[in-house]
């Protein structure tokens, strides 16, 4: 029994070599380009395992909604952190854009989902878009400085502009009509979840499809090897420029989801921790992997909701061991760490 | 009479005290094959960091063609025809052959930017990039990510990412640098099948090299011009030979 | 009129000797290594818990509190640098923010741990408390004695750096690091040394600012910000660039919150912007 499950499993990997090399070794790159980004089964599973919450933990279907709007946010940071090398200390701001323009826009305009995600969008867009002129200039310290000074910029911004926001005591009278005019937002959080999850879900199918086109591909160049891509001829500057901005929008949405979900947003929305939060989940997922901050989020955000028993400040003593151990044995984060079990596993 | 592939006019660059180049002309015409040598620390390398807009001279212009393009960022001078290839490996460690010549042809045909059709819909610009491998005979290995590529063969992928460019002038920074010598012929033959529309110049310090492949050869020494000349009447001039053998009295 | 105005420019420029106490040695670490210590208000934080501790459960003096404070700031420093640090100086600014954020999470949860997340009341000795009139305005003595002391180590810093053949061999090494080398600077120990030397300053200012902006474990964390903002408006590896932007960060924040209280800590954090678009480099930054 033993052997021949070990001789099958070895086959399966022959015959996936056999296959890459069929495509690969003949004069096909074009279609060997086109299988990098197929549908791996084990994907499919993935998403297919999102579905599983709302059977098996009912009771923590509020949590799973928080888990993938973390996970879209963590996404967002991805864009530009893992795949164009940009690190922002300072990404809540457009996720906090989001949330305020989405809480405003319910309170003063009406309570429909889509056209206030929509809005929030836009919104943290064009403030994305107007601070990426001063991104795409900088690199190492100054940008990290910049990006964590303009955070905290705004985040005073909207702690002072208390007749808007709220001030420290959060934005009240957000509403929320029910979803697609049929599904109420209830305690439990199913309709929360299945909103986050349908959005996270349809974001990241553009995420990955932005990553296997060309500017894709001009982003991984960017990170992994900012000196050469003018030698190329690569304009850097305008593909910053333009993954900022598109990282902007969607840290936005993930700031719309929290503000309809939860009908409040909190100052927390746009502060440091937020930031310091999601770069945590994402490089502990793994950046630059597109399921990494995923897989981060649900990881940090479970395993904050087992240890809430104990006081915020010990958490972070978890979180600070985690982030030197990431940083010291697994570079790579959860995923850069499994892919490396795996193929080592495969040479042997 | 058209004016020269390449050119600069009073090229000077010092940093602080030390002067690393020194008013320095140079014309390349259309077509040629030039060689660059020198001892080391004689400027070269600076030259075309100058040219490629690398750095910025203190004095001086650059041409290429008619266009004066001193004061171009370096992608610009990419796009406008002007490739160079580095000493050092500047690779994509991460991206295969593939990706990282695609990712080159697709900046230079400007669908760079293009990202909501998955890069394998581009087959033209895939099958540019593969046919310039194949010519540089990394047809077999361009699947393996560049880390893992003997180092050899990436020194072909340096001058395929300069290839893509489609450049009208090619500056090699010593192309065979670090590859043992019976294989460096095996470089210099993929440079040698280069198109002959594409103007060459290239650092090299092995001289039966400098001798077979270039049909011209200029002498850079302390941040000067030295001299320059076909290989006959280098190999004849007694004063490069010592200025490699070190004897020469002064300077 | 005129009372307020300079009481307030004292002030500010008291808060701001104390930013430059915490933040001259980040400066001249990141100008050495290019090595991003965020954890480096931790070892601030260290000192400020030193001289609690000592003060208050073994009655030490103030004054005497303070070199303790100094000395146990440099050693875990060294101890970190060997044991963790030094792996990184390679590294990307990524890996390295990721790790000393790390540390910094732990030292804050470590001081919680132990202190509790209160404020930590110390006793001043009273010939630090009163306060002298000069002119009709008011300074406090403890605040003319942080100005003291910044001043002090200020030109023993500059003294050091231009005269001794330590300080020659950080400019050296903080000038061109590869010449630095091939000259036979052992540019390791150096930045070890220099590491060990910023951070017990920072222990210093820790154990200083306890008087002025109080003791609790968020500390590493509320004064980051501050000496991040001080180091990169100063320009890196520049001790003339932290005094300054120390001196104008820490006016703008006090003139700030005096006289118009409503935008916080906005103003600092503007100036900061605006000191960065239009000098990336700093105010005496080289690059």
């Amino acid at each position: 029994m033993i052997p021949q499950s070990g001789n099958r499993f070895s086959d399966k990997i022959m015959r996936r070599q056999d296959a890459m090399a069929n495509t690969a070794g003949a004069a096909k790159p074009q279609l060997y380009l086109r299988s990098l980004s197929r549908w791996r089964p084990i994907e499919i599973a993935f998403w297919l395992a999102t579905l599983l919450p709302f059977v098996l933990f009912p009771d923590y279907l509020s949590l799973a909604s928080q888990i993938a709007i973390a996970a879209l946010f963590a996404l967002s940071l991805d864009l530009i952190l893992g795949y164009a090398g940009i690190v922002s200390l300072g990404h809540a701001a457009f996720f906090g854009i989001g949330a305020y323009t989405a809480g405003l826009f319910s309170k003063f305009v009406w309570g429909e989902l889509f056209s206030g995600m929509l809005v929030a969008a836009a919104m943290a867009a064009l403030v994305g878009y107007a601070s990426s002129f001063i991104i795409a200039r900088f690199r190492h310290l100054t940008l990290i400085m910049i990006t964590l000074g303009l955070g905290l910029l705004l985040h005073e911004a909207a702690n002072s502009a208390n007749w808007l926001t709220g001030g420290s005591d959060g934005l009240q009278g957000v509403q929320a009509w029910p979803l697609l005019g049929l599904f109420k937002f209830d305690l439990y959080g199913t309709t929360a979840y299945a909103y986050s999850l349908a959005v996270l879900f349809f974001v990241f199918l553009a995420a990955r499809r932005l990553i296997n086109s060309p500017f894709g591909l001009s982003l991984r160049g960017i990170r992994e090897n900012w000196m050469r891509m003018p030698a190329i001829g690569a304009a850097s500057r305008a593909h910053i420029r333009k993954i900022y901005t598109i990282s902007a929008a969607i840290a936005g949405i993930a700031g719309a989801l929290i503000a309809q979900t939860t009908k409040t947003v909190s100052l927390e929305a746009l502060s440091f921790e937020r930031s310091a939060d999601v770069l945590v989940m994402l490089v502990l997922g793994g950046a630059g992997r597109l399921y990494g901050g995923l897989i981060g989020a649900l990881i940090f955000l479970v395993a904050r909701d087992r240890f809430s028993g104990i006081a915020p400040q010990f958490w972070y003593f978890w979180i600070g061991i985690m982030l030197v151990a990431v940083v010291i044995f697994l570079p790579n984060g959860i995923l850069g760490g499994l892919s490396n079990i795996l193929s080592r596993r495969n040479r042997s | 009479m058209s004016a020269p592939a390449l050119s600069t006019r009073g090229l000077a660059k010092s940093f602080g005290s030390l002067v690393v180049a020194k008013d320095i002309e140079i014309n390349l015409p259309k077509g040629v094959r030039y060689a660059l040598i020198g001892p080391n620390g004689a400027g070269k390398t600076t030259l075309i960091n100058l040219m490629t807009g690398m750095l910025a001279p203190n004095q001086g212009k650059i041409f290429l063609g008619d266009e004066d393009i001193t004061e171009l960022e370096p992608q610009q001078r990419v796009r406008r025809g002007l490739a160079r290839t580095f000493q050092i490996n500047t690779l994509f460690p991460g991206l295969n052959a593939l990706e990282a010549v695609t990712l080159a042809v697709c900046e230079r045909r400007g669908i760079s930017g293009q990202f909501w059709q998955n890069i394998s819909v581009h087959r033209e610009a895939i099958e540019e990039a593969y046919e310039i491998l194949v010519r540089l005979r990394l047809g077999e290995s361009c699947y393996q990510p560049t880390r893992e590529l003997p180092y050899g063969r990436q020194r072909l992928l340096e001058i395929a990412l300069a290839l893509a460019t489609r450049p009208k002038v090619l500056l090699l920074d010593e192309p065979a640098a670090g590859v043992p010598q019976e294989e460096s012929g095996d470089i210099f033959e993929a440079v040698e099948d280069l198109s002959q529309d594409i103007t060459l110049l290239f650092i090299e310090h092995d001289m039966h090299v400098v001798f077979r492949f270039a049909s011209h050869i200029i002498v850079m020494v302390g941040g000067a011009i030295f001299t320059a000349g076909s290989p006959a009447e280098i190999a004849a001039d007694p004063r490069v030979r010592e200025v490699y053998l070190g004897t020469r009295s002064h300077g | 009129m005129i009372g307020p105005i300079v009481g307030v420019l004292f002030d500010g420029f008291a808060y701001g000797m104390l930013l430059f106490l915490l933040s001259v040695g980040l400066s001249v670490t990141l100008g050495l290594m290019n090595f991003v210590n965020l954890a480096h208000c931790g070892f601030a934080m260290l000192g400020g818990y030193v001289t609690v501790t000592l003060m208050n459960d073994l009655h030490w003096p103030f004054f005497a509190t303070l070199p303790v404070a100094f000395l146990a700031a440099a050693a875990a420093s060294v101890v970190l640098e060997r044991a963790l640090y030094r792996r990184l100086y390679r590294a990307s600014d990524l890996d390295q923010v990721l790790l000393t954020i790390g540390i910094a999470f732990i030292s804050v949860a470590v001081a919680a741990y132990y202190f509790g997340t209160t404020q930590q009341p110390i006793e001043m000795p009273p010939y630090l408390r009163g306060s002298t009139t000069l002119l009709g305005v008011n300074f406090a003595s403890y605040r003319l004695f942080l100005v003291g002391v910044a001043l002090v180590v200020t030109l023993l810093l500059i003294a050091g750096l231009e005269y001794t053949r330590f300080g020659a061999q950080v400019r050296a090494a903080v000038d061109n690091q590869r010449m630095a080398r091939g000259m036979g600077i052992n540019v390791d120990a150096t930045f070890a040394a220099t590491f060990a030397l910023g951070s017990g300053l920072a222990g210093l200012g820790g154990a200083l600012a306890i008087e002025i902006v109080g003791l609790d474990p968020v500390f590493a964390f509320t004064y980051l910000v501050y000496v991040l903002i001080v180091v990169s408006v100063g320009g890196l590896g520049s001790i003339a660039g932290s005094f300054a932007a120390a001196t104008l960060i820490g006016i703008s924040d006090i003139a700030g919150k005096y006289y118009v209280p409503e935008l916080g800590a906005f103003l600092i954090y503007l100036v900061m912007v605006a000191v960065l678009m239009w000098r990336p480099a700093g105010l005496f930054g080289r690059r």
